[in-house]
């Protein structure tokens, strides 16, 4: 079994304006939803409690509501988790009446009114940590930006970096905008999954870069354009194997990995899924846009010099 | 021409055998285990442990293993239903004396034990448990360390007979104002003198006063606040090995916060009250002069007394003058009160104390005391989009009694509602104060069941994906594909060792992390197999193939794992807890995925082609 793509020589390049457009559109959109609509932040960034119960079986929604209801916890929300037995109850943090004690009061109205209980767990979140959280989540993604960007400005070249970062901010935004849409809860593990995919959509493009780097070397007499192209091509085998295998191992994880670890699971699945595109169709497009050409990449070298591997 | 050097198969095997070594303790299942420790000494005797036996024994619970360590007495069971009964059984058997607490522990055999491999720890989303995460209100230990200063000075200036009108403390320093310029300057020099470097003094004169403002230090408040945090850690250390929890973790998390852990601790009720309480006694002679009723309709107490509430709500004026704090307690038991047979706690004062007492019970002997029971909760609250921290004191006179005699070192006190209160009280007085309050800002509680669902969801999802991705690899490389197969689990083999040595802590985001290693890991293989495939492709020979394959993938796989390396840094340096552990698989998994993929395939490679030299086709 093999995919071949020896011979492949579709012309990505040559649809960079469409690819491009779309993506630019995806972007606005995604930005947008992100400012009008918002992330729906779980309570690690927002503060307040969440009580995951679990029942003997299963149990009316209706009917936890009521009972929360009678104990005078009319803002809570309910819903269920993984199976119509588990129960996730999450209260915001309240004006001025915020406390450690609130998931006690919660167990007791539910064990008085429903008997049988069992308590799974407990998350309770300060307003102050929320606020620290978020802002620390944000320079965590601003600090691993300007790494790579460095790095990888140091290893190929500035324009190829900002090509880079452009295609990190584009995976990142595209997954986020796609949590927004679908107004999945944004946690500290989904943030986790967002760096990663940060890692590895970048780890997708480099690569991208490096064979045109290298092609730049090999097709001396070819236009940038169509360098390029041969690159994508060339790596296009590569690129859908490894997020093929990566793929296979996180659908496992959103099935069978448990409703905690389900948002997680789906954030990479997007990211990869996203960054998958963008390595084939916008990568190497920014770069060519940036105005990359042989020029940049190859300044002044020395004849002879160009068996060596390494610029 | 493709063939390895003997030192590096050397290093190959080593490093399987390394791993292997050290990832097989986590195959042995955990015990359950009772940990028994005595509530003062930890270490339990051989008599105790005789005791613990015929206890068990007796009411026919088997017994897998009994271990005695410095911590205490390990009793193992062969299942969690006789752990439990064992438990309460025990509880009740060894009364007070003993700290009896369920946990989990490695049924590691001796020989692997011998070489300090150890399983990895679970994370208490995986076993169940409480994650505190409480801050410590360093306003009020700026306010104490002012108030102390303020105290101290009117003392000296008091004993150097240096006449002041009033010392106070205001948001920024101590304020001292004197009727006399002359006095103010001999006390400013002497004050300047005693408190160098801790406090900084001033001379201010206005219209008609003459003053000192003395300003601590930013150094001195520094140190204050954090012997405050390191004074908070001990108390809590005390309070948490009085509940009897096995391997509570209490740690400093920044400059002002500290993290508790209890595994398997389900209670968070009682450990919320234990942890974060502030209680204390004081003891004033009661106002027997005045009619507390009549006070408490005016809502105003004479001058010289104290409003009170007793707990069945009851008026009861006390005196402003503080008899005793209970800073003098040195030790605090609970038990049955002989003549009364409620709950009642015993309390032993330390020499200061019981000198104090004596004398001021013995002046008052035949006058009414009351004891006051002071708790004092913290907690932040969001008030119109602004942070406010809000502290509740409460006090309450659990007991009035009359003194019948001059009391000393040995006393005890009456009037709490149940034996667990005694029992808290007791507790809450022996491990001592917070030396400022604290306040709960994160919690997490994972309950026993959850805790196992997630232990066992995660591992089925590993294997599932583990075993597609290779049965994926062998049908797409073939040949090549075992070799990255066998690669792959080598991987796994290696990472498990390298955090079991490191003593990491396993949860639910590290399985992710590394299982998400495990997908990212084929990685590097494919890029050397895809530049493998394409030499053929481009004519070039098997051997040749082999060679450029391997030697034009490397740079592209140090990119691209060096750029995913410095996203898992700054994860790890920014990320908290379980955010944390995720980015060490993932840092750890790269560097894994590297040597397994550069090294451990290549020499497989090499042993299975590097000798044919007329080798016309490889298996890819």
């Amino acid at each position: 079994m093999q995919l071949n793509f020896a011979n492949a020589n579709i012309d990505f390049l040559g649809q960079r304006r469409i690819a491009l457009s779309i993506s630019a559109v995806l972007l606005v959109l995604s930005i947008l939803l992100l400012v009008f609509r918002g992330l729906n932040f779980g309570i690690d960034f927002t503060g307040g409690t969440l009580i995951e119960v679990g029942y003997p079986g299963a149990v009316e929604l209706n009917q936890v509501r009521d009972t929360l209801q009678e104990g005078g916890f009319d803002r809570a929300s309910v819903q269920y988790f993984g199976t119509s037995s588990d129960v996730l109850i999450r209260l915001a943090p309240r004006q001025g009446e915020d406390s450690a004690q609130l998931s006690e009061q919660v167990l007791t109205q539910l064990r008085t009114a429903g008997g049988d209980v069992e308590m799974r767990r407990v998350e309770f979140v300060g307003p102050q940590v929320g606020d620290e959280l978020r802002e620390q989540g944000g320079l965590a993604m601003l600090y691993a930006l300007l790494g790579i960007l460095i790095y990888v400005a140091l290893r190929f070249e500035w324009r190829f970096s900002l090509g880079a970062v452009a295609a990190l901010v584009h995976d990142v935004t595209l997954t986020l905008g796609i949590f927004s849409l679908l107004w999945l809860e944004f946690d500290l593990s989904v943030l986790a999954a967002v760096l990663a995919v940060i890692g590895y959509s970048l780890n997708d493009t480099i690569v991208v870069y490096d064979r045109i780097r290298e092609n730049f070397r090999r097709l001396r007499k070819e236009a940038t354009a169509r360098v390029m192209n041969v690159s994508v091509n060339q790596s296009l085998a590569r690129t859908l194997m490894t997020s093929l295998t990566t793929l296979l191992v996180l659908v496992c994880l959103y099935l069978l990995g448990g409703a905690a670890i389900q948002n997680f699971a789906l954030a990479l699945i997007i990211g990869v899924l996203v960054g998958t595109y963008s390595s084939i169709y916008v990568a190497a497009a920014l770069a060519l846009v940036m105005g990359v050409d042989r020029g940049v990449m190859l300044p002044v070298k020395k004849e002879g010099e160009e068996l060596d591997d390494r610029p | 021409m493709n063939q390895y050097p003997a030192w590096k198969y050397l290093l190959i095997v080593a490093a399987v055998v390394v791993g292997l070594v050290y990832a097989l303790p986590n195959l042995f299942p955990e015990d359950p285990v009772v940990q028994v420790a005595h509530a003062t000494a930890g270490e339990v005797g051989p008599d105790g442990a005789q005791q613990v036996r015929a206890v068990l024994e007796g009411r026919g619970i088997p017994v897998k293993g009994m271990e005695r360590g410095e911590t205490g007495l390990m009793v193992r069971f062969p299942s969690s239903d006789a752990q439990l009964r064992a438990a309460d059984i025990l509880r009740t058997a060894l009364g007070d004396d003993y700290a009896v607490a369920l946990n989990l522990a490695p049924a590691t055999p001796g020989w692997l034990q011998a070489l300090n491999a150890r399983p990895m720890n679970l994370g208490l989303d995986l076993r169940g448990g409480i994650h505190f995460l409480m801050e410590v209100d360093m306003d009020a230990v700026v306010d104490n360390v002012h108030e102390r200063y303020a105290s101290e000075f009117r003392t000296r200036l008091r004993e150097a007979d240096m006449r002041y009108l009033s010392v106070e403390r205001d948001g920024e320093g101590i304020h001292l104002r004197f009727d006399d310029a002359g006095v103010r300057d001999r006390a400013l020099e002497r004050l300047r003198d005693e408190y160098r470097g801790d406090l900084e003094f001033e001379a201010v004169d206005g219209a008609g006063s003459h003053r000192i403002r003395a300003r601590v230090t930013d150094e001195q408040l520094q140190t204050q606040r954090r012997l405050a945090l390191q004074q908070n850690i001990t108390t809590l250390r005390n309070r948490v090995n009085e509940l009897g929890v096995a391997e509570p973790v209490i740690q400093q998390q920044g400059e002002r916060r500290i993290v508790v852990q209890l595994p398997g601790v389900q209670d968070t009720a009682r450990a919320k009250e234990i942890l974060g309480a502030t209680a204390t006694l004081e003891f004033r002679l009661v106002d027997e002069e005045h009619d507390p009723y009549a006070a408490a309709e005016r809502g105003r107490a004479p001058a010289g007394s104290r409003l009170y509430r007793e707990r069945n709500g009851n008026p009861v004026l006390l005196e402003r003058r503080v008899m005793l704090t209970g800073d003098y307690i040195q030790d605090a038991t609970s038990g049955i009160a002989q003549d009364t047979g409620g709950p009642a706690v015993f309390i032993n004062l330390d020499a200061q104390g019981a000198r104090i007492f004596s004398r001021t019970t013995g002046d008052n002997v035949g006058r009414l005391m009351g004891v006051v029971f002071i708790e004092t909760a913290t907690e932040t609250v969001r008030e119109d989009g602004e942070l406010v921290r809000r502290t509740t004191r409460s006090e309450e006179v659990i007991n009035v009694a009359r003194i019948q005699e001059q009391l000393g070192r040995r006393f005890q006190i009456t009037g709490l509602d149940s034996s667990r209160e005694a029992h808290n009280l007791a507790l809450l007085l022996r491990a001592g104060a917070l030396a400022a309050p604290m306040s709960i800002v994160e919690e997490r509680t994972v309950g026993p069941s959850l805790g196992r669902d997630n232990i066992e969801a995660g591992f089925k999802s590993v294997v599932l994906g583990f075993v597609l991705v290779l049965v994926f690899m062998a049908l797409y490389y073939r040949v090549f594909g075992l070799v990255a197969d066998l690669a792959l689990a080598l991987n796994l083999v290696l990472l498990v060792a390298l955090l079991s040595m490191l003593q990491a802590t396993l949860t639910l985001p590290g399985i992710a992390g590394i299982v998400l290693t495990v997908g990212m890991a084929v990685d590097a293989n494919v890029l050397i197999f895809e530049r493998i495939r394409e030499e053929l492709r481009n004519g070039n020979s098997p051997q040749a193939a082999i060679q450029a394959g391997y030697a034009r993938a490397l740079s592209t796989i140090a990119d691209a794992n060096i750029t995913t390396l410095i996203a898992a840094v700054v994860l790890f340096m920014f990320g908290t807890g379980p955010i944390k552990g995720f980015a060490v698989t993932l840092s750890l998994g790269i560097l894994v995925s590297l040597f397994t993929a550069l090294v451990v395939t290549r020499g497989v490679v090499n042993l299975i082609y590097g000798r044919r030299r007329r080798l016309k086709t490889l298996a890819i």
